[in-house]
């Protein structure tokens, strides 16, 4: 029953949703595969109780026992409950609760969250050097290849770097890359990867749906 | 604190059953109306229908022919065969091993399919008793990784060294998570990272962190934007089609494989009929043709 139960829950909403997508939105069955998706939001929307739940379970315990960077943990709880507490409560008992402009939340989120995040995406310029420095080391013909091909793309990229291709007056470098590396090379083996990557998402759904595959749930 | 956790995903489970109950008689209702005014197939669409059916046949039929026992050859996928070894690794040194399965919702293929390789890592690790680290962006992963994660120590017999607190929700947002795996990265110093799911621009914020850490690192993801980032930081890539391959490749089981063999026909075909457009299409005979693939 514990297999049985789950496998026919998939088989039905897999059933509905590929049927549906062939019937018109306003017919029964387009409706049903849109009141699916509506389910999936309210489930997704109760176990977020649980990711609460587990994150200060985590954190609480590595508090109590004074683990190794517990002030952190610290921190994070009441990071947690300062944004989470204020945010829930009603905006008609005070305005500095709910989320609206000038709200505790809003604040926390416009001048603390925001700029820690963009600092974090930021940092990926520093990591994009680190990698290209060990992937365009010129160790095999091939790779020389990729180093040469990324210089020019890289180049043609940029502003001032397009200005410099186009001083070369034999040859329209910028509309070479575009037409035969972007356009030609670069788009053929992404489309290639595109259409295994789809067809393989398609057929493990179906063994999903037909309940073959069964590992999603810890079995086989 | 583990039974609270329980009692609040069955108090969820009946929430939603509720909801759905009701939910559905007021579907119903509506469907009564709408159904004699709009019971409408969308013909526009009878060339997705084609594709589904022969793509269905074509695994189905592969599946029974491996279920009569007929030998089916599988390419080596070095990024899967490596798994084991790397968990060996971490054995040997005696540090965890960190599996990510992705940033996306459970309702990503990318992610189920991540989560089916979740459960054959953690087999592995709970054989060699290495100890799991499983951070997850959304409670609903969290849940099913550990559902996951519990049946593969219970499989080998060690449900006793389970921990409920392998799989963790650490941050619902993007860089707030990154910002967790990479610090426990640095941190702990896991001896094998493994990224199997959907990333999008914090893949190689982790790919170069791990790589820095002097972790083993295998990732898979089907995003073909994110590729050159895992490759150029891992050791090991699963390009696309190879991370849904992985589950049923890991367990040999020939009913799996036979849904793989099915997958490889259908390709098969599509680049009989890529060739055959191409070849149409560059002697001005191809509009037909190609408006037989037009999605709608």
């Amino acid at each position: 029953m514990k297999t049985t139960l789950p496998v026919l829950v998939a088989f039905l909403s897999g059933l509905i949703l590929v049927v549906s997508f062939f019937f018109d939105d306003k017919n029964w069955l387009g409706l049903l595969g849109q009141e699916l998706k509506i389910w999936l939001t309210i489930v997704g929307g109760f176990t977020l109780l649980l990711g609460v739940v587990s994150i200060t379970k985590v954190n609480w315990v590595a508090v109590k026992r004074k683990k190794e960077g517990w002030k952190y943990k610290v921190l994070t709880l009441i990071a947690i409950f300062t944004m989470a507490i204020p945010s829930v409560l009603s905006p008609d008992w005070s305005s500095y609760f709910g989320r609206n402009d000038g709200s505790v939340y809003d604040w926390l989120f416009q001048y603390l969250m925001s700029p820690m995040m963009a600092t974090m995406f930021a940092t990926l310029a520093f990591y994009i050097a680190s990698a290209a420095y060990r992937a365009f080391r010129a160790r095999s013909a091939e790779a020389t290849l990729l180093l040469i091909t990324a210089t020019f793309v890289m180049l043609w990229r940029v502003p001032m770097g397009e200005w410099i291709l186009n001083l070369v007056p034999w040859i329209d470098i910028p509309y070479f890359l575009e037409t035969y590396i972007m356009g030609g090379i670069n788009m053929a083996v992404q489309r290639g990867i595109i259409i295994g990557a789809a067809l393989g998402a398609a057929s493990m759904s179906l063994r999903i749906i037909l309940g073959i595959e069964r590992t999603y749930m810890g079995k086989g | 604190m583990n039974s609270t956790t329980n009692q609040l995903k069955h108090t969820i489970l009946y929430v939603i059953l509720f909801q759905l109950i009701l939910n559905v008689d007021s579907l119903l209702a509506a469907e009564a109306v709408q159904e004699t005014a709009n019971s409408v197939f969308r013909m526009d669409r009878i060339n997705a229908l084609v594709f589904v059916l022969v793509f269905s046949v074509s695994i189905l039929v592969f599946t029974k022919w491996a279920r009569e026992g007929k030998s089916l050859f599988l390419r080596k996928i070095p990024g899967l065969d490596a798994i084991e070894e790397a968990v060996g690794r971490a054995t040997e040194m005696g540090r965890p091993v960190l599996f990510v399965p992705g940033i996306a919702e459970l309702d990503e293929i990318e992610t189920i399919a991540g989560i089916s390789i979740l459960g054959r890592v953690a087999k592995i690790t709970a054989q060699y008793d290495t100890p799991l680290h499983v951070p997850v962006r959304y409670p609903l992963v969290m849940a099913a990784g550990q559902e996951v994660v519990e049946q593969a120590y219970i499989e080998v017999g060690k449900k006793d060294s389970y921990d409920p607190d392998t799989v963790q929700y650490v941050a619902g947002e993007q860089f707030a998570y990154t910002a967790t795996v990479n610090g426990y990265m640095m941190r702990e110093r896991p001896a094998t990272n493994i990224y199997m799911g959907a990333f999008f621009a914090e893949s190689l914020l982790l790919a170069e962190t791990g790589n820095a850490a002097g972790s083993i690192q295998i990732a898979g993801t089907a995003r073909p934007e994110q590729l050159p980032f895992f490759i150029a930081a891992c050791d090991y890539t699963l390009m696309g089609e190879e991370l849904y391959a992985a589950s049923a490749y890991l367990s040999h089981e020939p009913v799996m494989l036979g849904g793989l063999k099915g997958q490889d026909f259908v390709k098969v075909l599509l680049i009989v009929c890529i060739i055959l457009g191409v070849l149409l299409a560059s002697f001005g005979y191809g509009e037909f043709f190609i408006s037989l693939f037009t999605a709608v």
